[in-house]
């Protein structure tokens, strides 16, 4: 004779709600990382993470310097311009900081100390010169990076890569086309122009730092190594600024830190612009 | 700029059309003025090749001269296709 429990009725379940499709799909699209039996944290995970912020940042915060001159360019063609710029980064930082966590919560609730994005970005807009030296240095480093990391076995930063490094050519071709215009233009646009290059320039090794948490990642081959262009680079910078006739401004203290999280004092005060709302008003909609 | 010179924007649409004017913008030369072109008038996919012309290069009919040049077309309708019979297989015209 079988055994017959008591609560046999209710091992049918018939009380039990019916998982909905949309939390069953939420549920799988979630990795299983924490989960009983799910495969631990890889070795490369929290460098990746990093590595995510890193690019993340330098789009999110070049991309707020550049809004910040809307409304103020020297001519309406070029306010156009510098907001296409924005919005083009501003894209990328949602897909980088999208795929490091929750993006809105990244971008709008995390401290000055934990932003892991290069000086040369959160440096002030100056005037228009500057700005166009800024992201001619920025552009064309990140341009070459984009190019190598079109290859990378992480399906995530190879299909970024693919898709942000068109936006970034017309980045890297409008600030040097400006770059020559102004060297090339009146004393006084060569003369800016030139103390424009001068404020970025002690920035430019930072982008070539290779720590820890990119070792790694190199060593993995996921990610480039930036001194592998360096030099690429420089002879890059170095034509435009022939063309521009300008002198290439001599190697300076270089500046580091920003990648971890030691940054000056102007990105605090763009941070407190662009997360003041969200942090004011957190359960606003709109 | 004030000093820019003005270039006026011809958008293709898509393959097969022709271009249209669709503006203009001020930009210190040809390059510069394509470039001004794209980020002021492709910004939503409107186009998928750009012409620019300097403005000054255009040479435009005078507006005292439209009677001379456009009023004799006012009365000779038969100009237009209408006074033939289509067949039915030609769809467009």
């Amino acid at each position: 004779m079988r055994w017959t429990p008591a609560f046999a009725g209710e091992l049918l379940m018939p009380s039990l709600p019916p998982i909905e499709k949309d939390v069953e799909a939420r549920a799988e699209a979630k990795p299983p990382r924490g989960a009983f039996d799910a495969p631990g944290e890889g070795p490369h995970d929290a460098a990746r993470k990093d590595y995510l912020l890193r690019l993340g940042d330098d789009a999110l915060v070049l991309g707020q310097r550049l809004s910040e001159w809307c409304g103020h360019a020297p001519a309406l063609e070029v306010d156009l311009s510098l907001a296409n710029l924005a919005l083009d980064l501003v894209g990328q930082a949602t897909l980088l900081l999208a795929e490091a966590g929750d993006a809105d919560q990244l971008a709008f609730h995390r401290d000055v100390l934990d932003f892991r994005n290069c000086l040369l970005v959160e440096q002030p807009n100056g005037d228009f010169a500057r700005t166009i030296a800024r992201h001619f240095l920025y552009s064309t480093w990140q341009h070459m990076l984009l190019e190598r990391m079109a290859g990378s076995p992480d399906a995530f930063l190879a299909g970024f890569a693919a898709k942000a490094v068109k936006e970034i050519t017309y980045h890297r071709e409008l600030a040097s086309e400006w770059t020559v215009r102004l060297g090339d233009g009146t004393d006084e646009s060569a003369r800016r122009m030139a103390e424009g290059l001068d404020w970025c320039w002690r920035f430019i090794p930072e982008l070539f730092e290779v720590d820890e948490t990119l070792e790694a990642l190199i060593a993995a081959g996921v990610a480039p190594d930036p001194r592998a262009f360096e030099s690429d680079y420089r002879a890059a910078l170095a034509a435009v600024l022939a063309d521009a006739k300008l002198a290439v401004p001599a190697d300076q203290r270089p500046i580091l830190g920003g990648r971890r999280g030691h940054h000056s004092e102007h990105l605090g005060h763009l941070l407190a612009v662009m997360q003041y709302v969200p942090r004011t008003y957190p359960d606003s909609v709109w | 700029m004030s000093d820019w010179p003005l270039w006026e924007v011809f958008v293709r649409s898509k393959g097969g059309m022709a271009h249209r004017h669709v503006g203009s913008v001020h930009a210190p030369d040809a390059e510069l003025a394509l470039r001004h072109a794209r980020d002021t008038y492709t910004r939503r996919q409107e186009g998928i090749s750009l012409w620019v012309v300097p403005s000054a290069s255009i040479i435009a009919s005078d507006p005292d001269e439209a009677g001379p040049l456009f009023e004799p077309a006012a009365d000779k309708i038969y100009r237009h296709p209408t006074f033939y019979d289509i067949p039915d297989e030609v769809k467009h015209i």
